[in-house]
């Protein structure tokens, strides 16, 4: 992320390439291209400093139609690339398009040591919990009992859960959104606006494979008693009720568990209900964690604390060894333990 | 060579002048030899003497003391003319216990010298050392001349002043041997002092017990001198073109012939690394040179080491990356991208005896195959082989040059042996190394940008991320010819695939001719080496024409393209044998594309080919 003025402002239009999108139609996927072609303007972004570096799979294709420079590398390693490019062009903003595969399965331990080191960047994390592009194998966030053609008696395997793997991965901005939702752009907007590495899952209808997984929340109207919307500063309160809500999310300090509670004529202070704080680390663990079903699905920016940059720090090192010295390779070589010799000649 | 180390009987005090001698320090893996060879080598540069050395050690850190396997040596050749390898055999070992005069007393030269500690001669150490009766007392060591005195006491009685625990003393046991070496030969004792007061800097009394060690085991030479068994021995300095010298070792060779092919070509340079024995020490090289325009990045892993330097040559920086075999196997798929995308990328892979883990700390030239045609698909990308530690600066530059004047990665080969091993290295004069500074692409070219244009050597342009006007996307599915949009057709396939070959191939027309290096052309034989074998080769060969043989050497530097007279060169031969650490890589290459008859001459014991074994070789293929 960098803050540069743009020149001129853009379009959405002026972020979409000449190329033809191949994904399959009714794919959550294009919701997402273009809420991110939406965000790009009112970011204030300039295509030229922009840079998208994905993985493999469905969603790795993304930077092919983003107008940006793009780098679409290989499965697993976007991660690893993105930290070369960043590192030496900081100027840049860098955008990780992956998935579920890509990002937890083949390139896990990538993604771990970004989020670890906090390289300013954005990764948005397609979770459609399947194998899309191989023809529909279960993936490492599939639920137990997955059919699918590697699992044809259901998978067995508990699946990871991609937010809690970051925070525990030390991420210091999480965010969740879906791939229909009115609100991703307002996620995308947050991701961008920290510096560091921003991590956003992001639930993704794979209409092919996995049909549907997300329905109970991922629509945009009437879930709203499974769609925990949180706000930074604001009571996290769900369910339709023109005054907010007719649940919310408190804390029960006896099990140090969050609880679903009524909230009765909008008191909610009454109910126990919790005020959101993006910077409450604690907080984060328990709404990533919260069993869906039993709870609503925690979605908006569930953690924001920046911490130093990756990139920054290592190049405040470079510089800091480097000031007052000259980089004159010649004298390098000269230097320390040599002899001369004064009258020499050609060995024969 | 070391032949001349003679067995002296007169008893004046002047120095017996000798040619050339090898001399080995064996140890336990915590003795300090390593260190303890190394100073020696500081000295015999000093000396001015030529050299080559040989460290050789277990893949333990600290192995369980006085065990066989837990031995750690250093061996060194230096002498008064060229020398070229660590030598056959030593003349002088020097045995700090019952484990290392066991595993390396065999190769001592008959009538050569042994120097050990019988401090550590008790029968804890022998029977951990497989010995069923002490070999000074079974005449099991008759052909060598012994000289075995308690050392270890000896040291102890030098550092008591200080005050030292009984530990802490006997670790002063290196410095006191190093002491009799430099006596024995006739060196200042002032550079290694120098050195101690250095690395003990914060602490003195460390620094003033080994001083007082080193002096001791001096003084203990001249003593005993007059006492008879041992004798001092000079070697002259050895003839070398004027100029200033200093040791390198290929590691450090490498690197900073690395930083000089960034500045060659005008960018800032990105190493991504991952610790692997033997290539770590390129990384912590790079790692202090931060003032170079070099960013170190220690990655998770060998491909993340690998796609972090492919990321930031696509950002415009020289990407490099190093590891050995293993981890060069890791990063196979991101070489087969940095092809496809056709980003510039150095990967230096410092061979290691295979396969899987292997030898870590042995030598061995096995991953050949693994540089020319170890991906999937068809996936060219230029090899060049370094022969020394010297050689190794020229290479990494040469590199360098290749992978931005053609927009490819390419694979520096080195091993183990010349990683860690030193030899003298005149100072290069840089002003001599013709820049060839990079143009990235700025604006959009007349006709329009297409990503996957060529110029006349079929290189693509290097467009930063961040210029306006040229967004792009790059990516490891099948490129367009010309637009570098995703294409799967046949047609597209069939010449994209040429024309990735065909660039390849085109560094042929950048690289000199093959040099003979010693005969010519049209000899009965010729010994066609690459890499590390070039010290044993040059002198069996130079010694079998001084003995009137009609062979000839061929030293291969770029082995992926080959120099464009290889072929020519090859056919004039009668017959032609290649002597390679592997069991015979190289050999295929040059059947595989030249039709020639290359006869194998393989060792893979994790040791150099001797000098011995190279014109063993030469006669039989002669005979």
């Amino acid at each position: 992320m960098n803050d540069m003025t743009p020149v001129k402002a853009t379009t959405p239009k002026d972020w979409e390439t000449d190329q033809e999108v191949r994904w399959c139609p009714g794919c959550g996927d294009y919701a997402i291209l273009k809420a991110v072609q939406r965000t790009m303007p009112e970011i204030g972004a300039t295509p030229e400093n922009t840079v998208f570096i994905s993985g493999i799979g469905c969603s790795s294709r993304f930077p092919y139609y983003m107008e940006t420079y793009g780098f679409h590398t290989i499965h697993g390693r976007a991660p690893a690339v993105a930290t070369g490019v960043k590192l030496a062009n900081p100027d840049l903003d860098v955008w990780i398009i992956t998935g579920d595969g890509d990002a937890l399965s083949i390139g896990g331990n990538h993604t771990m040591h970004l989020l670890r080191r906090n390289l300013d960047c954005q990764i948005m994390l397609f979770n459609n919990e399947i194998y899309g592009l191989t023809k529909g194998q279960y993936s490492p966030t599939s639920r137990i009992g997955t059919n699918s053609p590697s699992t044809p008696y259901g998978s067995v395997d508990r699946p990871a859960t991609p937010c809690a793997f970051a925070l525990g991965s030390g991420a210091r901005f999480v965010a969740r959104g879906f791939d229909i939702s009115k609100n991703l752009p307002e996620v995308l907007k947050a991701a961008h606006a920290h510096r560091g590495a921003a991590f956003i899952e992001i639930f993704q209808n794979c209409i092919v494979y996995n049909k549907d997984v997300f329905e109970e929340f991922a629509t945009p109207k009437g879930a709203e008693g499974h769609q925990l919307w949180v706000r930074n500063g604001e009571p996290m309160l769900f369910g339709s009720d023109k005054s907010g809500g007719t649940k919310g999310i408190a804390l029960d300090s006896v099990a140090l568990t969050l609880k679903v509670v009524d909230v009765v004529e909008g008191d909610w202070q009454g109910a126990g209900v919790l005020v959101h704080d993006v910077t409450n680390r604690s907080l984060a663990h328990m709404l990533v964690e919260m069993p869906f079903g039993e709870f609503p699905m925690a979605l908006g920016v569930l953690y924001d604390d920046p911490r130093p940059t990756f990139n920054d720090v290592v190049i405040a090192q470079n510089e800091s060894a480097s000031a007052g010295k000259t980089a004159d390779l010649g004298k390098l070589l000269a230097k320390g333990q040599t002899w001369t010799v004064e009258d020499g000649h050609p060995e024969t | 060579m070391a032949t001349a180390f003679k067995n002296d009987t007169s008893d004046t005090h002047v120095p017996v002048q000798s040619d050339a001698v090898v001399v080995r320090f064996a140890g336990d893996s915590g003795d300090g030899m390593q260190l303890t060879g190394g100073q020696f080598t500081l000295s015999s540069a000093l000396a001015g003497n030529d050299f080559a050395t040989f460290p050789d050690f277990p893949a333990e850190i600290r192995a369980p003391i006085g065990t066989l396997f837990g031995v750690s040596a250093f061996q060194i050749n230096f002498g008064s003319s060229a020398i070229d390898t660590a030598g056959d055999q030593p003349d002088v070992l020097i045995a700090m216990n019952p484990a290392a005069l066991k595993t390396n007393v065999g190769s001592l030269r008959e009538g050569g010298l042994i120097i050990a500690d019988t401090g550590e001669f008790n029968q804890r150490n022998l029977d951990k050392a497989k010995y069923t009766s002490n070999p000074f007392e079974d005449g099991s060591l008759a052909k060598w001349q012994v000289l075995a005195f308690d050392i270890s006491a000896l040291t102890l009685e030098a550092v008591k002043p200080f005050g030292m625990g009984n530990k802490d003393a006997l670790r002063c046991k290196n410095m006191w041997t190093l002491g009799l070496a430099l006596w024995m030969f006739d060196r200042d004792r002032q550079p290694i002092i120098n050195w101690l007061n250095a690395k003990f800097a914060k602490n003195q009394v460390l620094a003033d017990a080994n001083i007082a060690a080193l002096n001791a085991g001096h003084a203990y030479g001249e003593t005993a001198e007059l006492a008879g068994p041992l004798k001092q021995y000079h070697v002259d300095a050895a003839p070398a073109p004027a100029g200033l010298y200093r040791t390198v070792t290929g590691a450090e060779s490498i690197s900073y012939g690395l930083v000089a092919g960034a500045q060659l070509a005008g960018l800032k340079m990105f190493f991504g690394g991952y610790p692997i024995t033997p290539a770590s020490a390129i990384l912590h090289h790079l790692s202090r040179l931060k003032e170079y325009g070099i960013t170190t990045f220690q990655a998770e892993d060998e491909i993340a080491a690998i796609c972090s330097a492919i990321g930031a040559s696509y950002a415009g920086q020289l990407g490099v990356t190093s590891s050995s075999g293993p981890g060069i196997a890791l990063k196979g798929e991101a070489m087969g991208l940095a092809i496809m995308t056709e980003l510039p990328l150095v990967i230096v892979n410092s061979q290691r005896g295979g396969p899987s883990t292997g030898l870590p700390t042995k030598t061995e030239q096995s991953d050949l195959y693994q540089a020319v045609y170890g991906r999937n698909g068809d996936a060219p990308m230029p090899v060049i082989a370094a022969r020394s530690p010297v050689d190794c600066f020229d290479c990494a530059v040469e590199a360098v040059r290749i992978a931005v004047e053609y927009m490819t990665p390419v694979m520096l080969l080195t091993d183990g042996y010349i990683a860690n091993a030193a030899e003298p290295w005149m100072v290069p004069d840089l002003e001599e190394y013709k820049p060839f500074p990079v143009e990235f692409l700025e604006s959009v070219p007349e006709g329009g940008f297409k990503p996957y244009a060529r110029d006349h050597k079929l290189k693509r342009p290097w467009v930063k991320p961040g210029t306006p006007g040229l967004l792009h996307r790059i990516g490891g599915i099948e490129k367009e010819v010309d637009t570098g949009h995703i294409n799967y057709g046949p047609a597209n396939h069939q010449a994209m695939t040429d024309i990735r070959s065909s660039k390849v191939n085109n560094v042929a027309d950048s690289i000199p001719d093959q040099i003979v290096e010693q005969g010519a052309a049209g000899a009965k034989l010729a010994v066609v080496g690459w890499g590390s074998t070039y010290g044993p080769i040059k002198q069996a060969v130079r010694r079998k024409r001084a003995e009137g043989m009609d062979v000839a050497h061929v030293h291969i530097r770029h082995i992926w393209p080959m120099p464009k007279n290889m072929a020519e060169l090859l056919k004039s031969f009668d017959r032609m044998i290649v002597p390679e650490m592997n069991t015979g890589q190289l050999k295929t290459i040059l059947r595989d594309q030249f039709l020639v008859d290359a006869r194998p001459v393989n060792k893979v014991s994790g040791q150099p080919f001797t000098i011995a074994e190279i014109e063993a070789a030469i006669e039989s293929a002669l005979g």
